[in-house]
């Protein structure tokens, strides 16, 4: 019982993480049609500033996570501007490639500024708890507490405000927004700036049990990716159940399996579920 | 320009490949060269796939590592010849390509590229983690040299990269032959508009399938000569890195040109040289040079000379057919 606590709060931390990156990829997808590759190294480069704001002007932790949430959104929101809007009617190939340089530009960047060394990121919240006998760092609570709030939060600014549905109008349909008089160009950076927000609260909420260095967006990104072909991609509730799907896989797997695989579950699992559903799980129709 | 295309241009190149031992005379120089001219064998194939067939397979660079680890492991393991290892290498990696290609390829653009990226990820786990079979991290090391084919033996800097030179020239003719037969033109309909390829009769699925298969055939070769010539393989060759490089190169050439790979590929690592001091973090530059290329130079560097190429003969046409003594109907739609 203890043993299966234990992994339900693993498969719940990764699944907050993973959740929080999804949703910021999906959103752009939504807008732009774009698999934005450069997205774990927004997650990085969030983890980066905290770091550094923690560590070099000894903020407070919160402190540090808002400022990294506000540096990496105006990157997020600089790179649709430079390098996504002058591409925006290009179709495939090339603004993935785009994408692809801006991600490669801001790892060797990272890598340029803080070294290739592994870091560590520390917390306030170091202390143990016990819930029905299992123990949990309070750091994992932290983290489910912040993702599902921070996706709480996320839903009723996406439903409940006029921003927010011009977001999903966009989503929906870009002309027919337009015609709307939606400003095409300004939801465009708005829903960068968002997804670059997201991706810095999971990495400074994440980064104190994990280690911060310059390709620890890489295998962040590949699986947020994974998540949205799962929950389809745009879909804002598939991101969410997604991600705690890959997270529950891969704690178990961990445990059940080896820790040594732990990676490669979320591949195995997309490989298998595409290759007798090419659809994807909750999605309906062909692509 | 008009002289240059065609057979005198083509013969002109071999020629400077052929004669660029004499004129460097610096081994540092042919083994930059030849390292060169193998990642230009692999680019194209990814130039097949993703330029002429428009499927951005982001897991290239994995089954250049399957056939670079076939002669690791078949050589250093096993005691195989050099020769027979190479071919098991084709085998192997179009062996692994038949199911990964079916699946994969069932999924449409983004998702394409996406999934690839993922059965990259996978590949380069496996040779990472399966020690026992891979070496793991430590990696492969100690692979003999490309054996003697009768008295020509592959020692030297030079003999190599005059075995990888061949091995280049015969890799460019096969892709032109490719690419201007029948089945290449099917290539480009697909890339032009699957739908469209579709309703002409072609079979999406197996042609898509057969330019996957060559696509991986020239990474699996290029992965085996690099076995041959660099002697030491690790898990890194098999990272997504390595893809993006020949992106790099055959978007700077010309995506879907067959001269891109070529000239992106000398091109950029002579670049690097010069920019050493760089080599870690080459990408501050490179990174926001593929941005620039793709916004204002989509076609590359062939691609924009064929650009302008064409739109000067529709010109000057259109200025014929509105000169008035063509101006009989039926001559006149032509462009």
């Amino acid at each position: 019982m203890e043993v299966l606590l234990q992994q339900i709060l693993n498969g719940l931390t990764l699944g907050g993480t993973y959740s929080l990156v999804a949703l910021g990829l999906t959103l752009v997808y939504g807008i732009l049609h774009v698999p934005n590759f450069a997205h774990g190294a927004f997650y990085m480069v969030g983890a980066f500033v905290s770091y550094q704001l923690m560590s070099a002007l000894g903020l407070n932790y919160w402190v540090a996570m808002a400022g990294s949430a506000l540096v990496v959104a105006v990157l997020a929101a600089l790179a649709e501007r430079l390098v996504f809007h002058p591409l925006r009617h290009h179709e495939g190939l090339h603004p993935m490639i785009a994408a692809i340089g801006l991600m490669l530009f801001l790892e060797a960047g990272a890598q340029a500024l803080w070294g290739a060394d592994f870091r560590r990121m520390s917390t306030p919240y170091e202390g143990i708890v016990n819930i029905f006998g299992a123990t949990a760092p309070v750091q994992r609570l932290l983290i489910v507490a912040g993702a599902f709030s921070l996706m709480l939060a996320l839903h009723l600014f996406l439903t409940r405000t006029t921003t927010g549905s011009s977001i999903m109008a966009m989503a929906q349909n870009r002309e027919g927004a337009s015609l709307m008089g939606i400003d095409a160009t300004r939801v465009a950076m708005l829903t960068f700036g968002i997804s670059g927000v997201l991706a810095a609260v999971a990495a400074t909420l994440y980064s104190p049990i994990g280690l911060v260095f310059p390709a620890m967006g890489n295998l962040v990104i590949t699986k947020a990716f994974v998540i949205i072909i799962l929950g389809g991609m745009g879909s804002v509730p598939g991101a969410i159940l997604g991600g705690l799907i890959i997270g529950f896989a891969e704690a178990f797997g961990a445990f059940y399996i080896s820790t040594d695989y732990q990676d490669i579950v979320a591949f195995v699992l997309l490989v298998v579920i595409l290759s007798l559903r090419p659809e994807g799980l909750f999605k309906q129709g062909a692509r | 320009m008009q002289m240059l295309e065609g057979r005198l241009g083509w013969a002109l190149l071999f020629a400077a490949g052929l004669l660029f031992p004499f004129v460097t005379g610096n081994d540092y120089h042919l083994t930059v060269m030849t390292t060169a001219y193998i990642y230009i064998i692999a680019t194209m194939g990814l130039n097949l796939i993703t330029g002429y067939t428009g499927q951005f397979n982001l897991a290239h660079a994995g089954f250049m590592a399957v056939g670079a680890y076939t002669v690791g492991i078949l050589t250093v393991d096993h005691q195989v010849p050099f020769w027979i290892a190479f071919v098991a290498a084709g085998v192997v990696t179009v062996a692994l390509g038949v199911p990964l290609g079916w699946v994969s390829l069932r999924l449409k653009g983004h998702y394409f590229s996406i999934f690839t990226l993922c059965v990259g990820y996978i590949m380069y786990l496996v040779i990472e983690k399966w020690e026992s079979l891979t070496h793991g991290t430590v990696g492969i090391i100690g692979i003999p040299a490309p054996s003697p084919i009768g008295p020509l033996e592959f020692e030297s800097p030079m003999s190599l990269y005059y075995l990888v030179f061949v091995f280049l020239c015969i890799g460019m003719w096969v892709m032109r032959r490719v690419v201007n037969s029948l089945l290449g033109r099917t290539f480009m309909a697909i890339r032009n508009g699957d739908e469209l390829a579709e309703a002409l009769g072609i079979n999406l699925a197996r042609n898509k399938l057969v330019a996957f298969l060559i696509s991986v055939l020239y990474a699996g070769w290029a992965g085996a000569l690099y076995a041959g010539f660099v002697r030491f393989l690790g898990p890194d060759l098999a990272g997504a890195h390595h893809t993006f490089d020949m992106t790099m190169f055959m978007l700077i050439g010309g995506l879907g040109t067959l001269l891109g790979p070529l000239l992106g590929g000398i091109l950029m690592p002579w670049l690097t040289q010069y920019m050493q001091f760089l080599q870690e973090y080459r990408f501050v530059v490179f990174g926001p040079l593929l941005i620039l290329l793709v916004i204002f130079v989509p076609h590359g560097i062939v691609g924009s000379y064929l650009v302008r190429k064409a739109r000067r003969a529709s010109e000057s046409e259109s200025q014929a057919a509105a000169a008035p003594e063509s101006g009989k109907a039926q001559e006149t739609p032509r462009a």
